[in-house]
């Protein structure tokens, strides 16, 4: 039994943004609605700042106008030079970064809470870049904790080619926040209820965290991406084959060698192949067809944190 | 707004359309499906046309690209004079009527079944104009004895006074078959399955009606509008609250004056104040926040309809 901790830096700014994708309605409205009236977010020593990181997008109620915005925060996009030529998310990427980053900047923020929703059936989910994160696994096992018996899962995006650059990368410490199953376009009393929940706990955690409170060493369960699979598709790129019933809405859960995965449009189903059980992610998520995933393996594991404690007391 | 008598002859010009709105996805894989693979279409006495609606929306995986096609169908729109800067559903809509149509003229098709799915929990819904058209209150009446434990609710939407703007409404008889709950852009299997089997059955009764089966009179139950409820808002016109967890997913189900109907960000609920029970539908549906309609208030009502028409047997196509 150890008693020494990791002693971290109080953490002075934290970000929520909304409209990362403008019809994913819950972050949108949360942010629009925290805007006006920020007495639920505010913690006392700590500023928390609202902000709608897609505006056009989100006035539109569409996902992007010309790309992606949660894929371009790299060094290359963030480096190119500004101009009216430039897609308007890259634009409004390098205006982010000005705003909020960089990364272990003097003024920069050091948490940014992203607000996604999903249709596809994955409840309350948070999204982890980095394995070895003490920080974020403690406030993760908290949130878990304070969440039960609402079930709350941990999706981990690092792996080398998959990992993607997501606007909330430009902090030191990037939390995605995904609650579903919710259609775009529309917003939910209950989905808004659990992402509402999920910022709470989190903004308590950072609370008690600056305060001096000590976190003991803990373990999470977390789903690791290994790898994303698409549907089968025909000689002209359409879709011939659709989610399997038995895997639609079964995010989170085993799937075995042999299990139904797809079924063909006439009628044949795909059994999931290889020798390894994986748990799918992500199925059936409506803006995924065009990045030709139906759904994505992850694994297992325990992460592990050591004992944390703000160094300020 | 012609509703033409109930047909004497059998139906010989029948099309299935989907994709009448691009990213309600049963009816475009339908659509696209039967384009390469018609036969289960085809039927002794017909052959049902595949088509696919609004093909730039569905390129494009969205409901519409200038204007809502399936609000297209009004004479004012298929009528009058072709422009350049005519919005691309309203180009479409005057195509589809040469083919489908002409609308209210002789030369229409005989029956149009248009496909499409709602974000509300709408299950499996059947949308006719009104009461008085006898071969699709059959049609209707027919699903729902095949299929009991889907439960299928018969919706009718045309309101008095009002000329009808759908896509079906362009032939002699028409229907709509409205599937939910399925997100926009998302393909259910469950909700595929559901629907090619409704369109096989749809088919199988107008094969049946031509073979000279009598459909006797009877009872039936159906929905009709009374009113639309916006969402709370602010003055800004945005969003101010949602549909009430009370509320939400609730399609066909009595809502009692005093129900809570919406909840507020700030946290109190809004109840319904209205005076009497109503049933409401496509509650919190994707397409329609911006109409302003956070769900359609329905009143419950039931109705006789006449036996049809025996026909003398259609002869087979090799005869």
């Amino acid at each position: 039994m150890t008693s020494c901790h990791i002693a971290e830096e109080p953490i002075k700014k934290v970000a929520i943004f909304g409209g990362t994708h403008g019809n994913e309605l819950t972050g949108v409205f949360l942010v629009k609605h925290w805007l006006e009236n920020g007495a639920e977010i505010q913690r006392t020593g700590l500023e928390v700042k609202p902000f709608i990181t897609n505006p056009r997008a989100v006035k539109k109620c569409t996902r992007y106008i010309d790309c992606d915005l949660n894929r371009i925060f790299d060094l290359e996009n963030l480096g190119k030079k500004m101009s009216e030529g430039l897609p308007y998310e890259v634009r409004r990427a390098q205006e982010i970064y000005h705003l909020f980053g960089p990364k272990d900047g003097e003024d920069s923020y050091d948490i940014i809470f992203d607000l996604h929703n999903t249709t596809s059936n994955m409840g309350c989910t948070l999204i982890l870049e980095d394995s070895r994160n003490n920080f974020l696994i403690q406030m993760f096992h908290y949130i878990k904790t304070s969440l039960a018996p609402l079930p709350c899962y941990v999706y981990l995006i690092e792996h080398p080619s998959l990992k993607y650059a997501t606007t909330r990368s430009i902090a030191k410490y990037p939390v995605g926040i995904e609650v579903g199953p919710q259609p775009q376009g529309v917003l939910r009393a209950d989905i808004l209820d659990q992402m509402r929940k999920m910022i709470k706990h989190a903004l308590d955690f950072i609370h008690h965290f600056n305060e001096g409170k000590e976190f003991p060493p803990c373990a999470i369960e977390v789903y690791k991406i290994i790898e994303k699979v698409d549907y089968p598709r025909d000689e002209n790129g359409e879709i011939a084959a659709v989610i399997h019933p038995n895997l639609q809405d079964q995010d989170w859960k085993p799937l075995h060698p042999g299990d139904p995965m797809f079924l063909t449009l006439d009628g044949k189903t795909m059994p999931l192949g290889g020798d390894c059980t994986v748990y799918p992610v992500f199925v059936n998520e409506a803006a995924y067809y065009e990045k030709k995933e139906a759904f994505a393996k992850t694994t297992k594991l325990t992460l592990n944190a050591k004992s944390i404690r703000c160094s300020v007391h | 707004m012609c509703s033409l008598p109930v047909p004497r002859e059998p139906l010989r010009r029948v099309a299935v359309t989907g994709g009448t709105h691009g990213n309600e996805m049963s009816g475009v894989y339908l659509a696209r499906h039967w384009l390469q693979a018609p036969a289960e279409l085809q039927r002794l006495s017909f052959s049902a046309v595949p088509v696919l609606a609004n093909p730039a929306a569905t390129a494009a995986c969205r409901r519409y690209v200038d204007h809502d096609l399936n609000r297209a169908f009004t004479s004012s729109f298929l009528n009058s004079r072709p422009t350049p800067d005519d919005p691309y559903e309203v180009t479409r809509a005057r195509e589809l009527n040469q083919l489908l149509g002409p609308k209210a003229s002789g030369r229409a098709f005989d029956f149009v079944l248009d496909l499409h799915n709602t974000t509300a929990n709408m299950g499996t819904c059947l949308i006719a104009k009104s009461s008085h058209e006898v071969f699709p209150m059959h049609l209707c009446r027919h699903l729902q004895l095949q299929y009991p434990e889907l439960s299928c609710q018969v919706f009718l939407c045309q309101r008095s006074g009002e000329e009808s703007y759908n896509l079906d409404s362009v032939a002699k008889n028409g229907l709509a078959l409205e599937l939910g709950p399925q997100p926009q852009g998302v393909l259910r299997a469950d909700i595929f399955s559901r629907m090619r089997t409704l369109v096989a059955t749809v088919l199988d009764f107008i094969e049946l009606f031509n073979q000279g089966t009598a459909f006797p009179a009877f009872e039936m139950e159906a929905y009709r509008p009374v009113g639309v409820v916006d969402f709370p808002r602010t003055d800004a016109g945005d969003l101010a609250g949602t549909v009430h967890p009370q509320l939400q997913d609730q399609d066909f189900q009595p809502l009692q004056p005093g129900a809570p109907i919406f909840q507020m960000f700030s946290g109190e609920d809004l109840l319904y104040d209205g005076e009497s029970t109503v049933y409401p539908v496509f509650i919190n549906e994707a397409a329609y926040y911006e109409k302003g309609i956070a769900f359609v208030q329905t009143e419950k009502f039931t109705f006789t309809v006449p036996a049809m028409p025996v026909l003398n047997p259609a002869p087979s196509p090799a005869s």
